[in-house]
């Protein structure tokens, strides 16, 4: 009796300290953020000027919701095919082989590999790669930094999609082969249907962290504040501006850059209810 | 379950522990050694890495300095966790002003912003104040521009594109320089003005002087500027620059302290770019230390602002200013030693002169 409501007591305060945390997080991003809108109003998330220079002060949040955006949005794209040949691979052609074995291995461990040691290989074989190549003349912007995030993604995706194409129950596609499918047919018809939920969440997953991924874009958009005029163009991302900026940042700019972190908090949040609900109406 | 409770007696008896550890190490201290923390700009970050090294080998003293950046420098002095801070822009009497307390500036060495460049065929380049507003603003975008060529004759520019590269984050160098090129181009003055982070015309970001040095060293065409000792350190190109009498002049140790050479107010806030001296490089300033003028607050106890004092009183003096050239700072000339010392004889603790 004793010990049952010690444990009880012990899980509480524990799933307590979490609800905590969020709300006094929520609660102070939002104080934070009363400067900035009470002087720029709504106009803070539509406005792409961003000028810290004393008396001139101007902050708006739309080139660093931009560049956030085209980022993530390239990352995913180059992902998609990549990450989903690499998870059938492992995951239907060559399951349980040594070789799937192997490349399950490496995907994991580019997983675990930290930001920054992608943002440096970027940053100096990437980026020249990237100039050699003349499609720019320094290397650095939006083009490169969704390349170097499409790499740091793909691990996140091919691991869990794998992971949900064996759990198709073999029955299914014993069934199918028995009906005369071809082993594509299998794939697109018994896999991917049954595996979808699965799949799209992994794909959500990748999208959220390539949204928040901060040092490797630091290293290689190039950090101007301004919306980019195109693919190779440098830009600014939410997270990246946040971490170059807030070291001096006080009064009006600082709470600029709070604001900035409220909208991320609130775009990934949309972004990982989108994927629930998703999940929901496909299973 | 039992286990559990014992868990529980355990990680608090541990915690406990650390606390009255931890109480014993910090009387230890004020008995035995002081113990100084400082925080703030980057540019004089070689400069007192050195110094901070050799006092506490010389006198015991125990110093540790957060490069943070000048804007953290003055909110931790603010927020009263360090004994001194650092910044390379003086704060300005609106500043001062919201601080807690009357604050002194202590000037420490004398910095110079280089203009560095990577164009591995041109190893020599002069740049007056009218090309570099023209370059920084983006009206000239080719390193072949007939205006670069006209002012470097005999040397051949590729044609390439230019990037300029400034700092990402909030910087004193960036002041330094903001504050030069205002005062040589009123385009630039009505445009950007000066400030520690800019609304920048054109170009890329990087963090940190570090961070803008690799990356003018990395990418071909770039062009940025940089504390001097992060060019020096890296073998990185640097423009000779024309200063207000029309002279192309190298940053050098006499060149920048030829830009100290004018009047210094007694409070020593002056910003020391464009210098009217012949001889001068004229992108360079003052670093300065800034603490409180009353020493006594927050229970501190004399002997920990007395000690503060006299390392400050150290650093100014002749072998801290020594080892300043060594890292390429140029030191304090000597009118500014007098004056620094005097605002350090102004420091009270409890209303009396601590140095006296």
């Amino acid at each position: 009796m004793n010990s049952e409501k010690i444990t009880k007591g012990a899980l509480f305060i524990a799933s307590l300290v979490i609800v905590l945390v969020t709300g006094g997080m929520v609660l102070s991003l939002v104080g934070g953020t009363v400067p900035v809108f009470s002087k720029f109003g709504i106009n803070f998330l539509f406005s792409s000027d961003w000028n810290p220079t004393e008396g001139r002060e101007e902050y708006g949040a739309l080139s660093f919701i931009v560049g956030t955006v085209l980022t993530s949005v390239l990352a995913l794209i180059i992902c998609l095919p990549l990450a989903f040949s690499t998870s059938l691979f492992i995951g239907e052609y060559y399951r349980g082989k040594r070789i799937s074995k192997i490349i399950g291995t490496l995907v994991d461990l580019l997983a675990g590999v930290p930001s920054i040691v992608y943002g440096l290989w970027g940053f100096y074989v990437l980026r020249p790669f990237i100039v050699d190549l003349g499609l720019s003349s320094q290397g650095f912007g939006i083009f490169t930094s969704g390349l170097i995030l499409a790499i740091m993604i793909i691990p996140y995706a091919t691991s869990i999609t794998s992971e949900i194409i064996t759990l198709v129950p073999n029955d299914l596609k014993e069934a199918a082969y028995s009906l005369g499918a071809t082993r594509l047919e299998v794939i697109f018809y018994v896999i991917v249907p049954n595996a979808r939920s699965g799949i799209v969440a992994s794909y959500i997953l990748a999208f959220g962290r390539a949204l928040g991924e901060t040092m490797a874009v630091t290293m290689l958009i190039g950090n101007s504040n301004k919306i980019p005029g195109g693919l190779f163009d440098t830009g600014n991302t939410m997270a990246s501006v946040i971490a170059n900026q807030f070291g001096e940042a006080d009064g009006l700019k600082l709470s600029a850059l709070i604001a900035i972190g409220l909208l991320l908090f609130v775009i990934t949040g949309i972004i990982n209810a989108l994927g629930k609900f998703i999940i929901k109406k496909l299973s | 379950m039992k286990k559990l409770v014992l868990l529980f007696v355990l990680a608090i008896g541990i915690a406990s522990c650390q606390n009255s550890s931890n109480k014993n190490e910090g009387e230890s201290k004020s008995t035995e050694q002081i113990s100084i923390t400082a925080a703030g700009a980057t540019f004089p970050l070689p400069f007192y890495n050195m110094v901070f090294k050799n006092y506490t080998s010389e006198s015991g003293v125990l110093l540790t300095y957060g490069g943070i950046g000048s804007g953290g420098g003055i909110r931790s002095l603010g927020d009263r966790v360090v004994d001194f801070g650092a910044t390379d822009a003086y704060l300005n009497d609106s500043q001062i002003a919201e601080l807690p307390a009357e604050i002194v500036h202590i000037p420490t060495c004398i910095g110079a912003v280089v203009i560095a460049y990577n164009l591995p065929d041109v190893p020599e380049l002069k740049l007056s104040d009218k090309l570099l507003e023209l370059i920084f603003m983006g009206k000239i975008t080719h390193w072949n521009d007939p205006q670069i060529s006209a002012l470097n004759p005999g040397v051949k520019f590729p044609d390439m594109e230019i990037t300029f590269v400034h700092r990402s984050d909030g910087s004193g160098t960036t002041y330094i320089f903001s504050d030069y090129m205002s005062k040589v181009s009123t385009l630039w003055e009505a445009e950007v003005g000066r400030g520690k982070s800019l609304n920048w015309p054109v170009g890329m970001g990087a963090k940190g002087n570090p961070g803008v040095a690799g990356t003018i060293k990395q990418t071909e065409g770039s062009i940025g500027y940089i504390g001097s000792e992060f060019a020096f350190a890296q073998k990185i190109d640097f423009a000779l620059v024309q200063n207000s009498s029309g002279n192309f002049i190298k940053p050098t140790i006499e060149s920048i302290s030829a830009s100290a050479q004018g009047d210094i107010p007694d409070d020593t806030r002056v910003m020391l770019t464009n210098s009217s001296d012949p001889n001068a490089y004229p992108i360079s300033g003052f670093t300065w230390l800034i603490l409180y003028k009353e020493q006594s607050y927050d229970g501190r106890s004399e002997k920990q602002a007395l000690e503060t004092l006299k390392f400050l009183n150290w650093i100014v003096d002749k072998d801290a200013q020594a080892v300043a050239q060594q890292v390429h700072y140029a030191p304090l000339p000597s009118k500014a030693v007098e004056k620094a010392k005097n605002i350090l004889e102004s420091v009270t603790f409890d209303g009396k002169s601590l140095l006296k």
